[in-house]
């Protein structure tokens, strides 16, 4: 899949959680998504950032515009180094959270975007990769 | 550390958020917001959200706790001015601020909250009787 834009962020304090919503904007405005789903995909965004830094102990976004069989899109991947995620089955399901949060972040995000892939190993940390095409 | 304005108008408070906001900034607001319906005697809380291009469920979760929290010291809370978007996204994000009393413009959130109190003003009234 080409990649016609990188961009990264560093996600470490709760400010860079607006930082990456609004690179999220920017890329979804650059790509055409229509309001509702650059709406989508920036509010999934801002679950996953937050996740990374509350659950993740910080990490970092690499946001790109990626291109597939003519169509446009936007592609986030966040990763942290944090303690991973021992049952992502449950983490996935709403209400789940191990945390402060109302476990709706990781369920929700994947259901506001097209594609969505996890990666975690327990002690290894975890990766989200979404995509929101036009 | 920023503060959102929290203004007076009446019996109620209004709050126009006009910021992306971070998620210390929204803690700070829901405090805030507490200890002025205290300090103000005040019967209703309207927060305007029109200028939000999202609601992501840690400001989802801080409209609710406000709602809750106004609820028990005897005030009421509207949020008006929800972007269309939004609250698609909302809906699909998993949250329905059920807790949450919404109406379409600042206008009309008032009125929902002079009702309110008009209503209970007569309650009163009929007690005295």
């Amino acid at each position: 899949m080409p990649t016609t834009k990188t961009d990264r962020v560093a996600i470490k304090i709760s400010d860079d959680v607006v930082r990456v919503r609004q690179l999220t904007r920017a890329l979804s405005v650059e790509v055409g998504l229509s309001l509702v789903d650059q709406t989508k995909i920036v509010t999934a965004s801002s679950e996953l950032a937050r996740n990374t830094l509350d659950y993740g102990g910080g990490g970092e976004v690499t946001a790109e515009i990626v291109e597939q069989g003519g169509r446009r899109g936007v592609r986030l991947t966040f990763e942290d180094k944090g303690p991973g995620i021992a049952d992502i089955e449950q983490a996935l399901k709403d209400g789940f959270t191990s945390g402060k949060g109302m476990g709706l972040g990781l369920g929700g995000a994947k259901r506001l975007c097209n594609e969505f892939s996890i990666d975690s190993r327990p002690g290894e940390g975890t990766k989200v990769t979404i995509a929101r095409w036009k | 550390m920023d503060r959102i304005p929290i203004l007076k108008f009446g019996n109620a408070l209004l709050v126009t958020i006009q910021v992306d906001m971070h998620d210390r900034l929204a803690t700070a607001l829901e405090e805030d917001l507490t200890s002025k319906i205290v300090a103000h005697n005040s019967r209703g809380v309207l927060i305007d959200i029109s200028a939000l291009e999202i609601v992501d469920s840690f400001i989802g979760r801080m409209l609710d706790n406000i709602a809750a929290v106004s609820r028990i010291l005897d005030a009421d809370t509207v949020v008006v001015g929800m972007r269309p978007a939004v609250a698609i996204t909302l809906v699909e994000l998993g949250l329905s601020l059920t807790g949450v009393k919404t109406a379409l413009n600042v206008e009309r959130g008032m009125a929902l909250i002079h009702d309110r109190l008009a209503g209970s003003e007569a309650d009163d009234a009929d007690d005295q009787d």
